[in-house]
């Protein structure tokens, strides 16, 4: 059992099921984050953790109170909204306080909990003001405020950066985290930001058309994601997907793909368990960062493997390159460092991390190896 | 109480702008002209009217017609002027309003925040309040406010006029609520506010327009109205427009025109005055799409 449990729950309107059948368990302390494309349901599973949507089936525990029928204000949860929420007609403090007022906490420990709240996300200069008065980052701090003021054992936080220009959303990525590993709340955070969920989780539950796609830590997600969804909707740019063929040669098994000029080229695999799919199509998963030059391949990597293919662009964006090429029919994008010698039109002898490669079954679109 | 600002506003050459402008001037006097014919003639002795010249200013200046239709013309069989009917139409106008107000916001709530099945509907039927004629209710009516014993009475009145307000009411607080930001409502809850709560502390403070809109417009339909006042008031509690009626109606005797003219401005005045104060209020408030946050 964990701190909150969402045990086998689905969602319906009507006779449209928009989430099937969801289990995630969250340990107390975790930043959980949910992850995926608009209109995977997201919003709706945290509603549901909230308790502002009824839970068709299934089960939702916090502490291990079934919280299905409980009411929102019941739960000892905060929420912190897109739009932010804040009432048009209170001032910034008594919007911080309202909650604590229609949970009847007496006046004086309503101002000492704003106060302090206040002068941890520093708008003590604020509480007079009304909402309308506040720019976009600031809206977003009363926001936090209100819901921190709660002191609850879940905070919900429903893409909450998501109105804020490039700039300050960064700034408060960093300031949420701070604010986490300062308080140590359990956190279930939304977002469509595959970075945002990068940066902040402790785990990540992917989620598509209404199925979490893989639940893991950060680290397994962007290694070993589960399927082709999780593999190219994690990741900037996205990990590059290519059909092969596997063939075993002198005992090894290889990916054969094809290169720009329709020749072949053999990728050995790290996993032996490969050869079970020897003769067979798969699709083969290399991450951007994992094509290099020579000079710039992991040291560490037991298993570099060479290609020769053909630039076709190349896009210098700072501190790396990104050079787009052919593999099986495909552009394939390598993040070069920014002083690789490279320039369109020119044959480039490409080193490839083996190591870190991903192979799917092209039916189901599972993840094979590693 | 302009609302096109400079930006929106069409340029025109200068040709057509005087043009514009006479148009409305033009317009404006002959809108203003009936007002300016009962304002001279309500301070004028009856002998100035009937020996003909309506539309000149008086040659002697009176109150008397304004006093005398106040306190002492006779409406009906009784020479108390309007005073007691004046007093009869705010009893009845101001609940009335009130009552019509708060259930239309009520409703509006419901209809959008508490959503269940079959509200679309409940709505179309209360719209459908709006476009019923008056006459059609009239005897179902009588009889309904004979059955509950409020036949003649006040509060007859004001429960006609409510019932037949809600419909408007409902429709401006429902179109408003639809744009309100529903977040704003799940935060309350899990704040803890309960559903009046929400209602009192998040929805009415931020309701101001739309409520100004709903006043002016019941107040204005209720206290014109005379059908509903013809039919189901009691001899005590006839309001304005039915008591202007019978003074102008009046079958015996001189017929005062200066006294009527008097007596159909103050039966205007409170309409007047409602619109004069909140006018700006209700063109903004029919405008108002949502809460800016
Ligand atoms: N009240 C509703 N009635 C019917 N379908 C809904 C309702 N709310 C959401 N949905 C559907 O549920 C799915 C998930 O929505 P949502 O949770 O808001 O997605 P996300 O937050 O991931 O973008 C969407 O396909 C949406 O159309
Ligand atoms: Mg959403």
């Amino acid at each position: 059992m964990g701190f909150l449990d969402i045990d086998n729950t689905t969602k319906s309107y009507g006779s449209t099921e928009v989430l099937h059948k969801v289990d995630i368990s969250v340990e107390e302390g975790e930043f959980l984050v949910l992850v995926g494309p608009s209109g995977c349901g997201k919003s709706t599973l945290l509603n549901m953790i909230a308790g502002l949507e009824e839970i068709t089936s299934g089960e939702i525990r916090i502490k291990d109170e079934v919280m299905n029928g409980v009411h929102p204000s019941k739960r000892n949860i905060a929420m912190v909204f897109q739009s932010y929420a804040l009432y048009p007609n209170m001032t910034v403090g008594k919007n911080i306080t309202f909650g604590l007022e229609m949970h009847g906490t007496p006046k004086d420990e309503r101002d000492k909990a704003m106060n302090d709240v206040a002068k941890l996300l520093q708008i003590e200069q604020l509480l007079d003001r009304k909402p309308g008065a506040l720019s976009g980052g600031q809206r977003q701090r009363v926001a936090m405020g209100r819901a921190l003021v709660r002191d609850p054992d879940v905070f919900l936080f429903d893409e909450p950066l998501s109105n804020l220009d490039a700039k300050l959303r960064v700034d408060m990525r960093t300031e949420i985290k701070k604010l986490h590993h300062k308080l140590g709340t359990t956190i279930v955070y939304v977002t469509h930001d595959q970075i945002e969920a990068m940066t902040l989780s402790t785990r990540i539950a992917v989620m598509n058309g209404g199925y979490v796609q893989q639940l893991g830590t950060p680290q397994e997600i962007y290694d070993t994601p589960a399927n082709i969804f999780v593999a190219t909707f994690m990741g900037s740019p996205a990990m590059n997907v290519v059909p092969a063929k596997v063939s075993v040669e002198n005992g090894v098994p290889m990916a054969r793909v094809a290169l720009h000029d329709g020749s072949l080229t053999s990728l050995p695999f790290s996993q032996a368990n490969m050869a079970e799919w020897d003769g067979k199509e798969i699709l083969l998963g290399i991450r951007p960062e994992t094509i290099t030059d020579e000079d710039a391949a992991d040291r560490k990597s037991g298993n570099i493997a060479h290609m020769t293919n053909r630039i076709v662009v190349t896009e210098p964006a700072g501190s790396d390159t990104f050079v787009t090429m052919t593999m099986g029919g495909r552009d394939v994008i390598a993040r070069m460092r920014s002083d690789a010698n490279v320039s369109p039109g020119i044959d480039f002898m490409f080193a490839v991390n083996m190591e870190k490669a991903v192979a799917f079954d092209p039916e189901t679109e599972v993840r094979i190896a590693p | 109480m302009s609302v096109a600002s400079q930006d929106t506003a069409i340029r025109t050459g200068r040709a057509v702008r005087v043009l514009i402008y006479l148009v409305l001037v033009l317009f404006s006097l002959f809108y203003l002209l009936p007002l300016y014919v009962m304002v001279v003639n309500s301070v004028k002795p009856l002998d100035e009217i009937t020996g003909g010249g309506m539309m000149n200013l008086p040659q002697v200046f009176t109150i008397e017609p304004w006093l005398k239709a106040w306190s002492s013309a006779q409406i009906g069989v009784e020479p108390t002027g309007l005073s007691p009917y004046f007093w009869n139409s705010i009893k009845m106008v101001v609940p009335a309003v009130a009552i019509s107000t708060v259930l239309g916001a009520l409703n509006g709530y419901v209809l959008t925040k508490w959503r269940f099945k079959y509200d679309t509907i409940l709505f179309g039927l209360m719209l459908f309040a709006c476009f019923i004629p008056f006459q059609i209710v009239l005897i179902p009516m009588a009889r309904m406010l004979g059955l509950m014993g409020l036949a003649g009475t006040t509060s007859g009145l004001v429960l006609v006029h409510v019932v037949y307000g809600i419909g408007f009411t409902t429709l401006y607080f429902r179109n408003y609520y639809a744009v309100f930001p529903t977040e704003l409502i799940r935060a309350a809850q899990i704040d803890g506010a309960g559903f009046f709560q929400i209602f009192w502390r998040i929805l009415l403070p931020s309701s101001g327009p739309i409520a100004v809109v709903s006043v002016i417009w019941q107040f204005t339909n209720i206290w014109n109205d005379f059908l509903f006042g013809a039919s189901f008031a009691g001899a005590d509690s006839q309001p304005m427009t039915v008591a202007l009626n019978n003074l102008v109606q009046a079958s015996h005797g001189v017929k005062e025109y200066n006294v009527h003219f008097a007596g159909a401005i103050l039966a205007a005045l409170p309409t007047l005055l409602v619109y004069i104060v909140a006018g700006r209020y209700f063109v903004r408030g029919l405008m108002a799409g949502s809460v800016k946050g």
